[in-house]
């Protein structure tokens, strides 16, 4: 009974979506093309790891060869409302700087991430204050500053679902996106 | 229909057939698979004044534009009355002649809405006229003309003008919300900004995408929103026009483009910017695109919200340690004066439409939640009591509140009034919905 009264209202706020006037708000088509192609087929790679398919092409055997040995290596987790290198992701920030210095035509995307507490745009800042961390410290293993790009998503663009702590702890991040 | 089951049995059987209270669908059927909304009130309200809503005479009950229906959901969802249950509805006069108080008083409802709808020349007359039923006298009584499918605005219009005869508040009914939708599991997600009536009747697609979006804001005019969006992968800030879709990418430098807020005349955009790799704040000209700063710190400034005369701005920033809520000059060059001490935690300030009170975030005994802060006393009041309650956006008639929170693992929609008397929550049956935003009145209101 309930689903057959839900079914008719359907009917009926399509119907009425049908003949409605242009005061309603359109889709926008437009902006729509270059987000898929964006999102699916660019070399840019996909956010979780480096692109080692779509770039294979243009990079020697060797360059090849650190990339994908960088590939388990790609994440910094952060503490609570801290925006500090944990000591036990220093290994992976050393990484990915010697892969940059020892390749120079190589680019990174750090892509900063917060839980979900808080403010969004305010986490913002926060997701845009940890990148900014592992950019000074790629910067000072002698990393080019043309070489690294930044980008917060905040709170969002989650690792993982869930609001308890363990949800949280693989979602406050920094990404190192290895891009060509 | 249904929205009075929902009265009586909030919980467990009565739940399924409240789900149909708001069932709404989207602009078309390629979309309505994902833009499915359906909103519920999932709680009810205590010291709410009892009125009963008669089904109104010349249309069939149930209906999507039963407008007896609308009338009393939207004074369900303003949270200060309780519609009686149309199946306690001892009868069903449709005129003033038609009425016996006495069944009225039996029912302890305070207040009666009678009415019908009749063909006329240039489409159907609705006449309602509301009583006082202890004392049988007329309050208010109004013939409105309109068409079926403006049906559902004109019941919105009736009770925009029942709250106002019966509280002294202009009703807010005939309002509109924006919200964003996301459907699907990270990290594949898919981003929608949606309008819909203040009821959540009749959700549209502004956009959509599968990279975030974000921190959507209504220009004064109510014809075009603000909003940040990711799509080019990194943030960019865009208007949108709702009557044609039409949109402008005002803001993609380098870094983060966020948190845009219009100044109250409609040509600047308070905006926030990391021009060197900070977030500050900065003020747009729509115009000429010509930038001003207005603050300058290492902390995170952002967040900005216009004061009522366009003077200054009031914002987030950590510059403290921890998040406060800031004013500064809207004319760059000035310093900040920090507001908020109460709490470690204050942020997204929104202004009151009267502009004496801000609605922000605050971090209440360890959880998020809705407060308000009265700019002359300084006083902070917590209004609501969830563990990540967050981005508050006033009713244009300041007596409530919209805002999201979260209802187990899914983000949903909440609504508070500013006093603090009682909460509602919202709730959607697909995916997350967040950061809503009320619309400003529509030109005839205003």
């Amino acid at each position: 009974m309930k689903w057959t009264h839900a079914v008719a209202f359907a009917l009926l706020a399509v119907g009425l979506a049908g003949c409605s006037k242009p005061k309603q708000v359109q889709p926008d088509t437009t902006a729509q093309a270059p987000v898929d192609g964006g999102a699916q087929t660019s070399g840019l790679g996909n956010e979780t790891g480096p692109a080692t398919g779509a770039t294979a092409g243009a990079m020697s055997a060797a360059q090849q060869q650190a990339l994908a040995a960088l590939q388990s290596r790609n994440i910094v987790f952060f503490e609570f409302d801290s925006s500090e290198i944990r000591a036990d992701y220093l290994s992976v920030v050393a990484a990915h700087a010697a892969y940059l210095t020892k390749f120079p035509t190589a680019r990174v995307r750090l892509e900063g991430h917060t839980d979900e507490r808080g403010s969004r745009e305010y986490n913002i800042g926060l997701g845009e204050r940890r990148a900014q961390t592992v950019r000074k410290a790629l910067m000072l293993q002698g990393v080019a500053e043309a070489q690294i790009t930044t980008v917060s998503y905040g709170e969002e663009r989650p690792a993982v679902e869930g609001s308890d702590e363990s949800a949280y702890a693989q979602n406050r991040r920094v990404e190192l996106v290895q891009v060509q | 229909m249904t929205f009075q089951r929902a009265l009586a049995r909030p919980k467990r059987k009565g739940l399924a057939r409240a789900l149909a209270w708001f069932f709404v669908l989207a602009g078309s059927l390629a979309t309505s698979a994902h833009a499915q909304l359906r909103l519920d009130i999932t709680q009810g309200v205590r010291d709410a004044v009892p009125i009963a809503v008669v089904p109104f005479g010349g249309q069939v009950e149930g209906g999507p534009n039963d407008v007896a229906a609308v009338i009393a959901g939207d004074l369900q969802l303003s949270g200060r009355f309780k519609p009686l249950e149309r199946r306690d509805l001892v009868a069903r006069p449709t005129r003033g002649e038609q009425v016996r108080f006495e069944d009225w008083r039996l029912l302890k409802s305070d207040f009666l809405v009678i009415g019908h709808v009749a063909p006329e020349a240039n489409g159907l007359a609705v006449e309602f006229e509301l009583f006082n039923v202890q004392t049988g006298q007329q309050l208010l009584t109004k013939r409105l003309v309109t068409s079926e499918r403006g049906l559902r605005a004109t019941a919105h219009r009736i009770a925009d003008l029942i709250f106002e005869r019966l509280t002294g508040i202009p009703g807010a009914f005939s309002t509109r919300i924006a919200y964003v939708a996301v459907d699907g599991r990270p990290p594949k997600q898919r981003y929608r900004l949606m309008v819909a009536d203040a009821d959540g009747y009749g959700p549209h697609i502004v956009t959509e995408s599968s990279e975030p979006i974000m921190s959507p804001a209504w220009s004064p005019d109510g014809q075009s929103l603000a909003y940040v969006s990711f799509e080019g992968k990194a943030s960019a800030i865009y208007v949108q026009r709702l009557a044609t879709g039409d949109r402008k990418r005002v803001s993609a430098r380098a870094g983060i483009n966020g948190a845009p807020a219009w100044s109250p005349d409609g040509r600047k955009l308070a905006l926030t910017l990391s021009r060197d790799g900070n977030l500050d704040l900065y003020v747009l000209d729509l115009a000429t695109q010509g930038l001003t700063r207005l603050t300058s710190d290492s902390a995170i400034d952002t967040e900005p919200e216009w004061s009522r005369d366009g003077a200054s701005v009031y914002f987030t920033s950590d510059r403290a340690g921890n998040a406060q809520v800031y004013r500064v000059g809207a004319g760059g060059g000035q310093e900040a004066q920090r507001l908020t001490f109460t709490n470690g935690y204050n942020a997204r300030p929104r202004l009151s439409p009267d502009g004496e009170s801000l609605a922000l975030v605050t971090l209440d005994r360890g959880a998020y939640r809705i407060a308000t802060y009265d700019l002359k006393t300084r006083n902070v009041h917590v209004l609501t009591d969830g563990r990540q309650d967050e981005a508050p956006s006033f009713a244009p008639n300041g007596a409530i509140l919209i805002y999201a929170t979260r209802a187990g693992a899914k983000g949903t929609l909440a609504m508070a009034s500013a006093d603090g008397r009682f909460q509602q929550r919202l709730s959607s049956d697909t995916g997350d919905v967040r950061e809503p935003v009320w619309s400003p009145f529509p030109p005839a209101q205003r």
